[in-house]
């Protein structure tokens, strides 16, 4: 953008590329819909991985809601990573299938399960890079 | 196109060796493969070097540098856990293609400890593993199990009494890092790493080296190398191809089923002309799914296989009598090639307690995170 640097400033930065946030209005999650298959990336590419046309990638708002299509209770990380905690993969309603932290929920496999209904939340990464900046990330929680 | 053999092998036991070089490592096993066929690295018209870690670093070269400079050419593969695979590939095809007649591949990883996968030294940013989700090799293996269980209903128990036989295994096996028999309570009640993989259930990082020496139909028979021959029947390669959630989680089952169907067509068999197989288990949870990828079940039926025993010494198909990843050890580079040492060992009835009778065929897999899946079949002569 060539707009003049924002004077309020203080939009924290995101996570990943595919998690926009605005200046006006919420965070959202922004999928790649592929006009000639329908399948749905989270990230841009010149061509489908699917259906390999080129350019047939569309940029698109991804749904706030989604089913648990897999998890795992992750107990031993690297030091300095909070464990225990829910590795999950969650498929968006509309498109979109990404691996989050589930959240607002005990990491504890039995109350866990397949296709269980969530959301997706936008909070503080609760992490800085080098130069201090702040980051949002995106979580799941149940629904 | 000449038939290709497998005329010399072997690997070093695997192990943590910290003050040697991955050089050295991989020179032990060359000279070892060479020795076992009676040839000297001055018959080798090429040699293929699989190595990961040190990718960037002329491996192949360095081993040359240990055991003789005879200025061949050198090609170094990386190819994720396909590595050595990819190697040994590489020079198969070159003998497939005519352009030459014997040619040495080798395979090499020095290890540290620890967690694989969901690093992320980004030098902006910040790093991701354990705010999204996991993508430490446990965990990513963690999901690939839990997919069977959502699918099929496959237990935690199913998933360890993988670990239970892979670690029984082992204990036959003089090559392997650890032999020690883990029973059942043992492996469950092991440290969760990544529900369902315990400790005991994951890998084991070790620094090992393997290496084969491949050579020509007419070169073989020429050398009088036949009687301890091993016939490469089928070499398949594949990518991960698109599926719903490869790139959110990684799917490991489309690029296997691609390499295994590609190797039973070339090989004009089928899995059930298979007499044993050493597959990738990097984690218990991944044995359990490649019964399935590779055919050696219907799908939905490889828990009952683990169940009935089929997949252990002596079973219907034993799978991983070596130990397997999980007990014999993982360098990646070297897996590819260590499986070929194993399958072709029970071909020439040389594999002493954990001999699998009568074996005539046998099927090797490696798949790594990428994705990258090689399968070899090989025949006894």
């Amino acid at each position: 953008m060539s707009a003049a640097p924002s004077t309020t400033s203080a939009l924290p930065k995101a996570a990943v590329p595919f998690l926009k946030i605005p200046e006006h209005g919420e965070p959202y999650l922004e999928g790649h819909r592929c006009s000639a298959c329908k399948e749905v990336f989270m990230e841009a590419r010149r061509a489908c991985p699917k259906c390999t046309k080129i350019g047939t990638l569309k940029p698109e708002k991804l749904a706030n809601t989604g089913k648990l299509y897999n998890f795992t209770v992750v107990h031993r990380n690297f030091p300095g990573v909070k464990v225990p905690f829910i590795s999950a993969i969650v498929d968006l309603d509309g498109g979109g299938s990404l691996k989050g932290n589930l959240v607002d929920i005990e990491p504890d496999m039995s109350k866990l399960k397949f296709d269980m209904p969530v959301k997706v939340v936008f909070r503080d990464a609760g992490r800085q890079d080098k130069a201090g900046n702040k980051y949002l990330a995106y979580f799941f929680i149940p629904a | 196109m000449t038939n290709v053999y497998v005329v010399g092998t072997d690997m070093i036991k695997f192990g943590r060796f910290p003050e040697r070089t991955v050089d050295d490592l991989g020179a032990e096993a060359a000279l070892l493969a060479l020795a076992d066929c009676g040839l000297t690295i001055a018959d080798m018209q090429a040699v293929y070097c699989g190595n990961l870690f040190q990718a960037s670093a002329a491996v192949g070269q360095r081993v040359l540098k240990q055991i003789g400079q005879t200025g061949v050419p050198v090609v170094n593969t990386a190819n994720a856990c396909a590595t050595g695979a990819t190697a040994f590939r590489e020079g198969w095809m070159a003998i497939k293609a005519g352009v030459y007649d014997l040619v040495l591949a080798v395979g090499v990883e020095q290890m540290g400890k620890g967690l694989l996968g969901g690093g992320g030294g980004k030098d902006d940013g910040i790093p991701t593993e354990g705010l999204l989700g996991s993508g430490t090799m446990p965990s990513v293996f963690a999901h690939v199990g839990l997919e069977h269980s959502r699918k099929y209903g496959t237990t935690f128990e199913q998933f360890a009494k993988v670990s239970v036989k892979n670690h029984h295994h082992s204990t036959l096996n003089p090559k392997a890092m650890y032999r020690v028999e883990t029973p059942l309570e043992e492996v469950m009640n092991a440290e969760m790493i990544s529900y369902p993989n315990t400790k005991l259930m994951c890998s084991v990082n070790v620094d090992g080296s393997a290496a084969a020496v491949l050579c020509s139909e007419k070169k073989a028979k020429e050398l009088g190398l036949m009687s301890r021959a091993v016939k490469v029947r089928a070499s398949a390669l594949a990518s991960d191809p698109w599926s719903k959630h490869n790139l959110a989680a990684m799917d490991f089952n489309p690029v296997t089923q691609i390499a295994a169907k590609t190797a039973y067509e070339m090989a004009g068999l089928g899995p059930d002309d298979i007499d044993l197989v050493e597959l990738h288990d990097c984690f218990a949870t991944a044995e359990i799914v490649h019964y399935e990828n590779l055919g050696l079940c219907k799908d939905g039926d490889a828990g009952r296989m683990i169940d009935t025993g089929e997949t252990a010494l002596g079973g219907r198909i034993p799978v991983n009598v070596s130990g397997g990843l999980l007990s014999k050890g993982h360098p990646l580079g070297a897996t590819g090639i260590a499986n070929i040492y194993e399958i072709t060992t029970h071909l020439r009835c040389e594999a002493g307690e954990r001999q699998v009778e009568g074996a005539r065929i046998g099927l090797t897999h490696v798949v790594g995170a990428g994705s990258a899946c090689a399968v070899h079949v090989l025949e006894k002569v």
